[in-house]
């Protein structure tokens, strides 16, 4: 079965249960999960890309079109994320940026450099690839961002609240942008935001950090 | 053994390589102190109490004096020009060696030096160098002076970089809308929150200024001089019935170190209590202000000048042609002293190099193991850990090199340049671990998430990113412990048994000869190699990242 299943999986902190999520996210889907400060998001997010600290206990399963991904690190499991910022390496050029996401299986430099230019031209980056990420502005950078997370060809995606930082205008092009290729590229995906436009917008379930059903409601 | 199990024993293994030395040197250089008749015997050595007093008096008023200074320009002048000034100024000074700063303030504060024939004959009438003991004198002022200068960059470096978690503007900007004065407002706020960081940097200081012998030959008195200069000279005297007393010596040395260090703790307590006292009175301590900010400011200015002095003064008399007595500068400049120092000065400054290179390589790979393991694994180093780290800048050097080097001596090691760079190792990673340990941890942990997330396994995110992202303060660390290394005086002359010769054992060396152009191009050479470490440190990464916005300092 393809697309990403959360099944009943809860994170205990000192016995008190933060997250306890069930939910299956088919590909092209966004679940959205919505909640006040302090409700767990973060941790949620942490129980599905693996970096949980060792103070909190997790149960329950992970499954990633039906491998269980649940115990394995990180870089294994085939989840992507986007952050609040782009985080893009300062080092590397916007090139540098995306051929460091390609798979290693992807072999030759002609091959990687046609992949990355591709995947600028996607994002209407075309000849980007030998700019500074720094001297970017904020929507290139998110856009690039996207890219090198999509590029690692993840069978799943994390959206840590990445439209947040954005100023009003441009928040808006951004998430379409986001948010039409989840669908066409068919990538599972799950959106952490407390900002009830970006829930609607991405047009899934709307729960919380305990699986509880939450109004988007204009 | 896996790589990563061997990266996960790192800290243990850093550990122990600084411990055990130690340790084992401790116990290696006591055990003769307690054989029959040495104690008696160095108790028969008339020098005793004054070369005692010597090493308390100048190591504790150096403290003192350099912990104060510091202070006071941080509570008193921070945010301001003229501490930007003082601070630019001092930075690159912390790079100079030990005794090539102790040769230079002799150049200049000696009857026939500097400063003396700036102010002869016009100021002073003389025409002859005066019969005066400025230098070496016997209440060891020149020594504590020279002590002042080389650890006010220091002291003031470390409290720099303790500040940013001590939130002091904020701090300071509450004070002040209580009504306090700045320095009063600094003292009761933020000192409180730096010093624990600052501790261990003040107690090396003072176990240091109580026990360098660099300086106390180049600068101290002479009969007696300090209690560990005159431990050195019985250690490497050729007449091996005196060693035992220099092991009892080492012994009352080391009871000197600790119970100054009790001092020092019984003074903090002390004064954090009588804080307290001073906050519930509610004095808000604003005449201070008035006159510390000059007296202070005055004072970061003539230690400025003094090492810039002393700096210039041996380059000058390294190029210097004929010099006579009054004139304040010498008929003409040549490169003679040069040319004759060139035979000795190239094997010297090529060893100087390679222990350097090797024991810094050695540091930095060790430093970034730990680092890299307590990032991996999640480690939290205990308080026990970084005392450890700190140990051999606390125990003073007399009382463990002289065991070392006889644990060398035994198994063929001394005199071989592997072992006296191991003895380098055991000062210089300290040094390097506190330099890279903030900025290492203060690298913003989404980047490994996101370079994990793209399927990059943990050996790619520390090669491809964390490396080269940290690239400048790795190289600034490796530089600090380069200098480290150029600057070591005793580990070099005991561990190398007087066959090491690098620019530092042969300045020192020759100070007492008195050839002031021979001199001064050591010394020189000893300064050139830091500054050039610390330059390459500066320029590399800006070369490499030159096109990375995202890269530069402050970015
Ligand atoms: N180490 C821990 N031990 C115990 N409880 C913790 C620990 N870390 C976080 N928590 C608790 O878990 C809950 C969820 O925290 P989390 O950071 O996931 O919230 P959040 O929804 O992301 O909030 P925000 O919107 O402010 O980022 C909080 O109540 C927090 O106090
Ligand atoms: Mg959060």
């Amino acid at each position: 079965m393809s697309g990403l299943v959360l099944d009943r999986l809860e994170v205990r902190a000192k016995g008190k249960m933060i997250v306890a999520l069930t939910a299956v996210v088919k590909p092209g889907e966004v679940l959205t999960i919505m909640g006040p400060s302090g409700s767990g998001k973060s941790t949620a997010l942490a129980a599905i890309i693996g970096t949980l600290g060792p103070e909190f206990s997790l149960s329950g399963r992970l499954v990633l079109d039906g491998r269980d991904v649940t115990g394995l690190p990180t870089r294994a499991r085939g989840v992507g994320i986007l952050f609040q910022d782009d985080v893009l390496f300062p080092h590397l050029s916007v090139g540098g940026n995306l051929a460091f996401a390609l798979p290693p299986a992807l072999q030759g430099r002609k091959a990687r450099r046609a992949a990355v230019e591709a995947a600028l031209a996607k994002a209407g980056l075309a000849g980007f690839a030998d700019r500074d990420p720094a001297t970017l502005s904020g929507g290139e950078r998110a856009r690039v961002a996207l890219m090198r997370t999509l590029l690692a060809e993840p069978g799943a995606l994390l959206l840590d609240e990445p439209f947040s930082r954005l100023d009003a205008g441009l928040r808006d092009r951004i998430r379409t942008f986001v948010l039409d290729l989840i669908r066409a590229e068919r990538i599972p995906a799950v959106l952490v935001t407390h900002q009830p436009e970006d829930a609607r917008a991405a047009g899934g379930r709307i729960i919380d950090p305990q699986g509880r059903p939450v109004q988007a409601g204009p | 053994m896996t790589a990563d199990g061997a990266l996960r024993f790192a800290p243990r293994l850093t550990l122990l390589l600084m411990a055990v030395p130690v340790i084992a040197g401790l116990a290696g250089t006591l055990r003769p102190a307690f054989e029959a008749g040495s104690v008696a015997r160095l108790l028969d050595w008339p020098g005793l109490p004054r070369a005692m007093a010597l090493s308390m008096g100048t190591g504790i008023a150096s403290t003192v004096l350099a912990l104060a200074l510091t202070l006071g320009l941080v509570a008193a002048l921070q945010g301001g020009r003229l501490f930007t000034l003082i601070l630019r100024l001092l930075s690159p000074l912390l790079a100079v060696p030990h005794a090539a700063a102790a040769l230079g303030l002799a150049f200049l504060l000696a009857p026939s030096g500097w400063i003396a024939r700036a102010l002869s004959p016009w100021a002073t009438g003389w025409t002859q160098p005066p019969d005066l003991l400025i230098l070496n004198d016997p209440a060891g002022l020149a020594l504590t002076a020279g002590l002042v200068l080389k650890e006010v960059p220091f002291l003031l470096l470390i409290l720099i970089a303790a500040l940013p978690q001590a939130d002091a503007p904020r701090r300071l900007m509450l004070m002040a809308s209580l009504g306090y004065g700045r320095v009063a407002g600094w003292m009761l706020s933020v000192l409180p929150a730096v010093w624990p960081q600052m501790r261990p940097a003040v107690y090396a200081v003072l176990a240091y200024s109580m026990t360098a012998v660099d300086m106390a030959i180049v600068l101290g008195p002479a009969l007696p001089p300090t209690l560990s200069a005159q431990l050195v000279l019985w250690m490497t005297s050729p007449d091996l019935s005196i060693h035992p007393v220099a092991a009892a010596g080492a012994l009352v040395q080391l009871g000197l170190v600790l119970a100054a260090l009790a001092l020092l703790r019984g003074a903090e307590t002390g004064l954090a209590r009588l804080g307290c006292r001073l906050a519930l009175t509610g004095i808000r301590g604003i005449r201070a202000d008035r006159w510390l900010a000059p007296v202070v400011g005055g004072a970061g200015l003539l230690v400025v000048l003094l090492m810039a002095g002393s700096l210039a003064g041996l380059a000058l008399w390294s190029f210097a042609g004929p010099w006579v007595f009054p004139d304040a500068w010498p008929q003409h400049l040549e490169l003679d002293a040069w040319a004759r120092a060139a035979p000795g000065l190239g094997p010297a400054a090529l060893e100087t190099l390679l222990l350097a290179a090797l024991s810094t390589a050695l540091a930095t790979g060790l430093v970034l193991s730990c680092l890299e393991a307590e990032a991996r694994f999640g480690l939290k180093p205990g308080g026990g850990a970084l005392w450890l780290l700190w140990l051999p800048l606390i125990m003073p050097q007399v009382a463990f090199l002289p065991g070392l080097a006889e644990l060398a001596l035994r198994t063929g090691a001394e005199g071989s340049t592997g072992a006296v760079a191991a003895a380098h190792l055991v000062f210089v990673l300290p040094y390097v671990f506190l330099s890279l340990a903030a900025p290492w941890r203060a690298w913003d942990p989404r980047l490994a998430v996101a370079g994990a997330a793209l399927g990059a396994t943990p050996g790619r995110i520390f090669w491809r990113l964390r490396l080269p992202m940290l690239l400048r303060p790795i190289l600034t660390a490796a530089a600090v412990g380069f200098a480290v290394s150029v600057g070591q005086y005793l580990p070099t002359l005991l561990i190398g048994g007087g066959r090491v010769t690098t620019l530092t054992t042969e300045a020192v060396a020759l100070s007492s000869g008195g050839n002031r152009r021979i001199i001064g191009t050591y010394a020189m050479l000893q300064l050139a190699l830091p500054l050039l470490a610390f330059a390459l440190a500066l320029a590399l990464p800006a070369a490499l990242f030159r096109n990375r916005t995202g890269m530069r300092p402050g970015a």
